[in-house]
């Protein structure tokens, strides 16, 4: 009996038109046709989507957690960014 | 006895008994993936179970209902096929008997959507949509065993020759059928069955695996004859409702 295991996959579920994939979790599947099914198998089964995207995870280049500082703590201090300083009209809804 | 409820009995003993059948993998699958696959073809089975069961019910008047029919009768008054009654094996047989009685399964319900009964041609429809899948997630387990390693080959190879004896079962007619077939309720199981053989033809030769010689053929389960499987799982199944009769959860 083999011990190797079949290839990561990461899941990504569409919930219903209009909406993007999110990423729902990883699963193990021998091959793309596979990771698909097992994604509607394991993370469809409450009715929580109608599309299915499978990405393999050796695919995904991340980023590096050790730069974190760097990457992402410099847009902290930007409050400016965030479109809060407008003052909305009366009758605008949905905002 | 009318031949609509014999006939409804059939189709609905054959899901619960496979759904019965496909439950006992929960836990057990080969890995996490497969188990819930499994689980969920169980639960899609015993789901067509429910429906068909209940409407026995209502065709026979009794004030039977799915679950008197599931829990409360005796082995010899289930109709399901000798297939389905059939132990899981390993893996490879378990996906072997699925993929024989999906290949039968779709066709047929595809013919019983444009059946005269309402009823019967709702749930047919309901249940063509899982039954594809089934037959999808099984035909490429069983292409990839075949295909896959020496070892799995000849294993599903050996599950092929243990079962092919009891898939002519899932093509029995009689007087039941003779009587639907004029009032339009279902259609002939010879359409049924060159559908299926195409599949399975199909399917085994990309699997490269070979169709018994052997063509000794068991039946029985039709007429209430079972296996001596049949009661091992009827004591599982109905244990509560025998040990607490009407108990509800």
């Amino acid at each position: 009996m083999s011990k190797k295991e079949w290839p990561l996959w990461e899941i990504f579920i569409r919930s219903k038109a209009g909406l993007n994939h999110k990423h729902v979790g990883s699963l193990r599947a021998a091959d793309a046709e596979m990771a698909v099914e097992n994604g509607r198998d394991v993370y469809t089964r409450r009715s929580e989507g109608i599309s299915i995207w499978a990405v393999e995870s050796k695919d995904v280049y991340a980023s590096d957690p050790t730069e974190a500082d760097s990457l992402f703590e410099p847009s902290d201090s930007k409050v400016y960014r965030h479109p809060t300083f407008y003052d909305v009209p009366d009758g605008i809804s949905h905002m | 006895m009318s031949a609509l409820f014999e006939y409804i009995i059939r189709l609905g003993d054959d899901s619960l008994i496979l759904g019965h059948r496909m439950s006992e993998w929960c836990g057990h699958g080969p890995i996490l993936e497969e188990d819930i696959a499994m689980t969920n073809i169980a639960l899609d089975l015993v789901g067509q179970a429910t429906s068909l069961l209940n409407y026995a019910g209502d065709v026979e008047g009794n004030g039977r209902d799915g679950d008197k029919l599931a829990f409360l009768r005796y082995d010899r008054e289930y109709k399901n096929t000798l297939l389905v009654e059939q132990p899981n094996g390993d893996f490879g047989t378990t996906i072997m008997r699925q993929f024989l009685f999906d290949a039968y399964r779709k066709p047929l319900f595809e013919k019983l959507q444009n059946s005269a009964d309402k009823q019967l041609s709702a749930i047919a429809e309901k249940s063509l949509k899982e039954t594809k899948y089934h037959l999808k997630h099984s035909a490429e387990w069983v292409i990839r065993l075949g295909d896959g390693t020496e070892e799995s080959h000849q294993r599903i190879q050996e599950s092929l020759n243990t079962l092919w004896r009891y898939s002519s079962e899932l093509f029995y007619t009689d007087e039941v059928d003779a009587e639907l077939l004029s009032q339009g309720i279902i259609t002939d199981i010879a359409e049924v069955r060159a559908e299926w053989e195409v599949t399975v033809k199909n399917v085994f030769e990309e699997a490269t695996l070979h169709i018994p010689t052997n063509n000794w053929k068991q039946e029985g389960g039709r007429k209430g004859m079972h296996s001596e499987n049949m009661g091992f799982i009827l004591a599982e199944l109905q244990y509560m409702q025998r040990a607490y009769p009407n108990m509800e959860w």
